[in-house]
């Protein structure tokens, strides 16, 4: 058991909070209020290797280990949780994907223009009909020669108004059920391809959020992401790194909550003293430290597996679970800290906690880890 | 970041696990029902060398390290909580002789606490000292070549066994109180044990008053120096709660293990109850949260093991560990319904044994104090 961070981990811890405290937080509240996309932070963040933290250099990335990426990824959402989603999903979503299913041309055509963040990636998996129950796909692409046609709606898809390429899962074989799912990587400029209306959310108001429409699109044989019916685990795969990443956002929210209210109580006069000096303020503040390391080490120990190619999927529902429930109370926690002030957009307070409820839900609700967990546990 | 054991932790493991679950778990119940000491288990911990794992050879100690500790803690609580809290006391209380003993100290005392010739006793707390130490009003006056104990003792683990037991009293009160640390040894005149505690849980486990009435204690069994004994106590307790966090998550993996089991093989509405969300529900919380408190609870070993700063680590793996390890007891008696109630079934003795996690070594409340205050530095 060594719970020290690498030399190289803690670059990139310092690294990244330089950034995300000079370049990414004076923009946070803007962001939130106008729902701009941060294309500079973007594009920052793809020159000091953010957008593939855990892809090998020669695919564009930073050639760093996955606890590099959780590192990094707190950091970011610890000055703006919209902005980190975004790096979540080009990472996890897009990037992972076609690291470990694609052929060496998508590597070159597509991993490396996405890792080195000069595009950015989507991942279109939820549909209207199939949220949690990512198997029931209606998406379709029926073989045509050497190329597949697809027909079907994405819903709520991350990046989808900006991105690039998309990897995309739809039902080639109704029949074999989740069995007949198969991945492609979609250039987003292809004809037929209409980007729906962007979602107005609770939170994350500067990441995209939009559905798309598939009509009649054309895909090569050659995008297809591993074989036919492969699509599934494929996802279910991607998934579970990209849990990791949430993890990690939900980690950086927290950490944004328990650092403002610290600062706020300590500043804060009430009954002649700081309200910190109050235990009633103390317990709820050493309550959000203690699930904070908690959910940290959890997050950490799925990204280290990972990094050792070793089975993680209950570890990181376990991290994701843990890290987003314990990101909510936090957040809940640093409202009350703050009492009025909280409330109001003055402080940061009530964005965290309009940050925080989406890593509840999406990349599996907290009720699908839930079932991964215990079912790992049961039939184990 | 390396999240997995050394070959040597992992036969630590495999070596405690077995003795604990082949030999410890199938007397449990019987020691509970009965409130009889575990002795059997203590000479077997002996034999292994589990008694003295926080001193060196030189004093017959097997110095294999927090890490390893925790291991061995977990893996003994899982098999009877009665048997790990003496072996965690006496542990500690050897640590802190080799710490903070001279060397005659070291070699009067350490060898017989790790061939366990009898118990460790850590005695701080006092009927009006709880979470208050600082105010613990035992005194020792010195007199000659000896110091004269007045006072005495409460909830005192182990003291009725213990062949030595660490005893804070006040050595000085103006201009400024001071409280100093010693060795004090069954038969000294004047030095009497109480009745056993009517204890919830850990009900094999010896807890006593202890009372001095002019007790003389030799000058040379003072540990450290004269004002030093609030901070071994402190120092000492740090180590503790790490101790106290792997007992809680040992019974609750007990206790999770033994509601996984059930919910497999009970049947209800035609099908195993674990095939409801509603017991599946409660299996991935009290996994994740054992899983979160295992993790905290190694990573304040680990830094203990290398020498550093833990107090912080120590409470918050403390704090989280008891919580959760009641949580997770709390499911266990729920998933197992009625039959969880019933003494067939040892989840309701994990459920009584890991109440008292979150009270002693420091109460929950006494953590959040530590972590604030770490916060807030």
């Amino acid at each position: 058991m060594v719970f020290e961070l690498t030399e190289e981990q803690r670059m990139i811890q310092e690294m990244a909070r330089n950034f995300a405290q000079k370049e990414v937080l004076p923009k946070a509240a803007e962001l939130d209020e106008t729902g701009r996309f941060p294309d500079e932070l973007v594009r920052q963040m793809g020159e000091l290797g953010f957008m593939g933290v855990a892809i090998p250099e020669e695919y564009g990335g930073a050639g760093m280990d996955n606890v590099c990426y959780a590192i990094a990824m707190e950091e970011i959402a610890r000055a703006c949780a919209a902005t980190a989603v975004i790096m979540s999903v080009n990472n996890s979503l897009a990037c992972d994907p076609i690291l470990k299913f694609g052929t060496e041309e998508q590597k070159k055509k597509y991993l490396v223009p996405l890792a080195s963040g000069k595009k950015l990636g989507c991942f279109g998996l939820t549909e209207p009909g199939a949220g949690s129950d990512a198997g029931s796909q209606k998406t379709t692409a029926v073989r045509q020669g050497d190329q597949y046609i697809v027909n079907g709606t994405k819903n709520f898809i991350t990046n989808a108004p900006q991105a690039d390429f998309c990897v995309l899962f739809t039902m080639t074989d109704k029949e074999k059920k989740h069995k007949g799912i198969t991945a492609f990587i979609i250039d987003m400029k292809w004809p037929g391809i209409t980007v729906g209306k962007h979602e107005k959310k609770l939170g994350i108001n500067a990441s995209g959020t939009a559905s798309l429409i598939f009509e009649d699109v054309k895909v090569p044989a050659a995008n297809r992401l591993g074989n036919e019916g492969d699509g599934f685990k494929i996802a279910m795969h991607t998934l579970d790194g990209g849990r990791i990443g949430i993890a990690s956002q939900a980690l950086g929210i927290a950490r944004a909550s328990l650092e403002d209210a610290l600062a706020y109580g300590k500043d804060r006069k009430q009954f002649g003293q700081p309200i910190v000096n109050f235990q009633a303020i103390q317990w709820m503040l050493a309550d959000m430290a203690t699930e904070i390391d908690a959910a940290r080490l959890l997050t950490y120990r799925a990204a280290w597996l990972k990094d050792r190619k070793a089975r993680h999927s209950k570890e990181s529902s376990m991290a994701k679970l843990y890290a987003s429930e314990a990101a909510m109370r936090a957040s809940v926690k640093g409202i009350q800290i703050h009492g009025g002030y909280g409330y109001i957009k003055e402080y940061p307070a009530e964005r965290h906690f309009r940050d925080a409820k989406i890593t509840e839900i999406y990349e599996g609700t907290s009720e699908i880890q839930r079932l991964v967990i215990s079912s790992a546990l049961i039939k184990d | 970041m390396r999240f997995e054991f050394t070959d040597e932790q992992l036969q630590i493991e495999e070596m405690v696990r077995s003795l604990a679950q082949n030999e410890f778990a199938p007397r449990a119940a019987a020691i509970d029902a009965e409130s009889r000491y575990p002795e059997e288990n203590m000479r077997q911990l002996a034999e292994l060398g589990l008694l003295g794992m926080l001193f060196p050879a030189e004093y017959g100690g097997s110095d294999a390290g927090p890490v390893s500790y925790g291991i061995v803690v977990r893996e003994v609580a899982g098999g009877c909580a009665a048997t790990v809290v003496g072996m965690a006391v006496t542990n500690m209380v050897g640590e802190a002789i080799y710490r903070f003993g001279t060397v005659e100290q070291r070699r009067k005392y350490l060898p017989a606490l790790a061939a366990g010739k009898g118990a460790g006793g850590f005695g701080l707390t006092e009927p009006s000292a709880g979470s208050d130490a600082f105010a613990i009003a035992t005194t020792a006056v010195p007199d000659g070549d000896s110091y004269v104990l007045n006072g005495s003792k409460a909830f005192i683990t182990n003291g009725s066994r213990a062949c030595v037991t660490i005893v804070m009293a006040v050595t000085r009160r103006e201009p400024k109180k001071e409280i100093s640390a010693f060795l004090v040894e069954p038969g000294l005149p004047g030095f009497s044990v109480g009745k056993p505690e009517h204890k919830m849980g850990l009900r094999g486990s010896d807890t006593v008053s202890l009372s001095f009435d002019d007790c003389r204690v030799p000058k040379e069994n003072m540990l450290g120096a004269p004002g030093e004994g609030f901070r071994i106590a402190m120092s000492t307790l740090d180590g503790g709660r790490i101790g106290i966090s792997f007992q809680a998550i040992g019974i609750a993996r007990a206790a999770l293990a033994e509601a996984i089991a059930y919910a497999r093989d009970r049947k209800q509405f035609d099908r195993p109850i674990a095939d409801f969300q509603a017991i599946q529900w409660m299996i991935a919380d009290a996994a994740t949260e054992l899983d979160a408190a295992q993790l905290l609870a190694f990573r304040a070993a680990a830094l203990k093991e290398t020498g550093k700063p833990f107090t912080r680590e120590a409470s918050m793996a403390k704090v989280f560990a008891s919580e959760a390890g009641n949580r997770a007891c709390h499911k266990a008696v729920q998933i197992l319904g009625g039959y969880g109630y019933t003494r067939d079934y040892p989840v309701e003795r994990h459920l009584r044994d890991v109440k008292v996690s979150t009270i002693y070594e420091g109460t929950s409340e006494i953590q959040r104090v530590v972590i604030a205050r770490e916060l807030l530095r």
